[in-house]
């Protein structure tokens, strides 16, 4: 696939922090690309400087061809970005706001009212088009300010924390939202988030940050591999583990790590599947009780935090 | 420059305003107050013989009436002293107060529209449009220049006609408005009210709620008490030529004002402040 999004060595700074340092990425057409961290990680910060709001302090970046520093109209001409608030006229009904929107994208007037129709239907929001959004739950907000980044069907879309001020129920909503949007018209979606499991769902590759750096980038696959790499199986044992059995496992050929997860449940990286047995026949032979002996299919969750321990020096 | 786009912006921030009665409804009772309140009383209270007569015996007021400049006094010949009152209290000394309402209208839709926009966090989908610095800036300058000039000229009439209709029978004749109010009205009130807009772009640069971006810009309001302290003491009246000169002075203010403000208006200013 090829690259919509590049970005190179990117810097940015708010006065002396330093908020982006050296970033280099890209996204390809067609998938939804992950900007995943903690806040102040410079996910809305590099929204902001790849639509041509911001300057940056050093660094090159291409989006759909165009130079987000000279060409920024051009940008946002094609893009569509979700902001992290709604960010929506509270006073005015949806239709207004779509209206308002569809006129700034440069939708042409016959075309506005058949685009806004089909976009508050496939949001589920015709029956209320003409109320206050000031009326409407968070959810209905959040909804109405997708469509609104839908208006010109963009060629790329940002969501910025589209679900972290959603509760439950709505947050489930945006997500089949997101996935859809994803699968719709080649769209390609950046992703800014700091929920993990929001991440997993969703993005085809991801770029986890790190107060401003690239700490790993990759499909989750990739990034199990780059983080977390081998086989990890889950052993628990039925009632108390024989003396000196953790030590016994660490020396066993092929087995690279054994993590105690409590006293009779551990977790422990092998080289490959043909170790599976020799650990099996260990615990047995000295005498312990196997109750499960299963692959562990490693996290995002798992990774992102074994890679903010690794920069944060084991604090995270 | 788009002109779809400004005129969109301006319509948006109007259509906003619209629903905000607290900032509507000042819209509606200032001007009433000055334009229609202010001159029934004026009219009807030299209506009364008893003070017609206090008023035609009083020394000082004929004195007043004597030291008045040519410009003023040439309105006066052949009138008595409650209708010269009158001529003087309703075609000089409310022209001031007329001037307010640009002013007001003015700071109040710009506070609106440039803090009011980012007190409500309305202001990042806006930038994240395709629409340039400029026209963003200018929809929103047209959206409190426009109806801050046509409010005005509203006022202006209503205040002709009541003055007029209601002050026939005792004036005897229609006499205003006289030559003084129209620089004032077309020359002096659009100068107040881009006036206005430019110290509320400059104070919503800095200021991140509604209110006190229209606090600190109403504080302009110290130009128009100026000119209503001028008149009364007598140092300086409302000619034709003041008024002609108070407007230039006005729109150099205003120019300088709003190319400040238009410098503090772009994206990356916007979105970190």
């Amino acid at each position: 696939m090829q690259p919509i999004l590049t970005i190179e060595n990117l810097s940015h700074a708010y006065g002396k922090r330093l908020a982006l340092e050296n970033l280099t990425l890209e996204a390809r057409a067609g998938e939804i690309f992950g900007l995943l961290g903690p806040n102040g990680a410079g996910k809305t910060t590099a929204v902001r400087l790849l639509n041509g709001l911001l300057k940056p302090l050093s660094g090159h970046m291409r989006v759909l061809g165009f130079d987000p520093v000279t060409q920024g109209e051009q940008v946002r001409q094609r893009s569509g970005v979700l902001t992290e608030t709604p960010a929506l006229y509270e006073r005015l009904t949806a239709h207004q706001n779509l209206n308002f929107f569809s006129i700034l994208v440069g939708m042409p007037p016959n075309l506005r009212n058949k685009r806004i129709a089909e976009l508050l239907d496939f949001f589920g929001l015709t029956q209320r088009a003409d109320e206050k959004v000031a009326n409407y739950s968070k959810g209905m907000k959040q909804r109405l300010a997708l469509a609104r980044a839908l208006l010109q069907k963009p060629a790329l879309i940002f969501l910025d924390e589209p679900t972290s001020a959603l509760d439950p129920e709505a947050s489930a909503q945006v997500r089949d939202l997101i996935a859809s949007i994803g699968r719709q018209d080649g769209h390609t979606v950046v992703l800014c988030t700091h929920i993990l499991s929001e991440a997993q769902r969703l993005c085809d590759r991801i770029a986890i940050l790190g107060h401003g750096h690239l700490l790993a980038i990759g499909s989750l696959a990739e990034l199990r591999q780059q983080v977390l790499p081998g086989l990890w199986l889950d052993v628990e044992l039925w009632g108390t583990p024989p003396a000196g059995l953790v030590e016994a496992l660490t020396v066993l050929p092929g087995v690279v790590e054994v993590v105690v997860e409590s006293n009779d449940r551990y977790r422990i990286r092998v080289l490959d599947e043909a170790v599976v047995p020799l650990i099996a026949e260990r615990v047995l032979g000295m005498g312990g009780r196997l109750l499960r002996l299963q692959p562990h299919e490693v996290s995002l969750e798992e990774v992102y935090f074994a890679l903010q321990n690794r920069v944060n020096g084991g604090e995270a | 420059m788009n002109l779809e786009h400004i005129v969109a912006i301006a319509s948006k921030d109007l259509l906003e305003v619209r629903q905000n009665t607290s900032a509507w409804a000042a819209m509606v009772i200032l001007p009433l107050i000055f334009v229609v309140a202010f001159p029934l009383v004026i009219l009807l209270l030299p209506s009364n013989p008893q003070l017609a007569g206090e008023m035609a015996a009083d020394p000082d007021l004929v004195m007043f009436i004597e030291g008045l400049p040519p410009s003023m006094s040439q309105h006066l010949v052949g009138l008595d002293v409650s209708q010269q009152m009158v001529v003087i209290m309703i075609g000089f000394f409310l022209a001031p107060f007329l001037l307010i309402l640009p002013l007001m209208c003015s700071t109040i839709i710009a506070a609106e529209s440039f803090a009011g926009e980012r007190e409500r966090k309305t202001i990042e989908a806006l930038l994240y449009t395709p629409t340039s610095d400029r026209d963003l800036f200018l929809g929103k300058v047209l959206a409190a220049f426009v109806p801050s000039v046509l409010l005005t000229w509203l006022s202006f009439a209503v205040y002709t006609l009541v003055v007029n209709t209601v002050g026939y029978s005792f004036m005897g004749r229609i006499w205003f408005p006289i030559p003084t109010w129209w620089p004032l009205m077309f020359w002096v009130a659009p100068a107040l009210s881009a006036l206005g807009i430019g110290a509320s772009v400059i104070i919503s640069a800095k200021t991140k709620t509604f209110m006190g971006a229209y606090q600190l810009s109403g504080s302009l309001v110290i130009v128009v008490l100026a000119l209503i302290i001028g008149q009364v003491s007598g140092v300086v009246y409302l000619t034709v030529a003041v008024g002609l000169l108070t407007g230039l002075v006005l729109w150099i203010a205003a120019a300088i004002l709003m190319t400040l403000g238009a410098r503090s208006f772009t994206r990356s200013m916007l979105i970190l402040n």
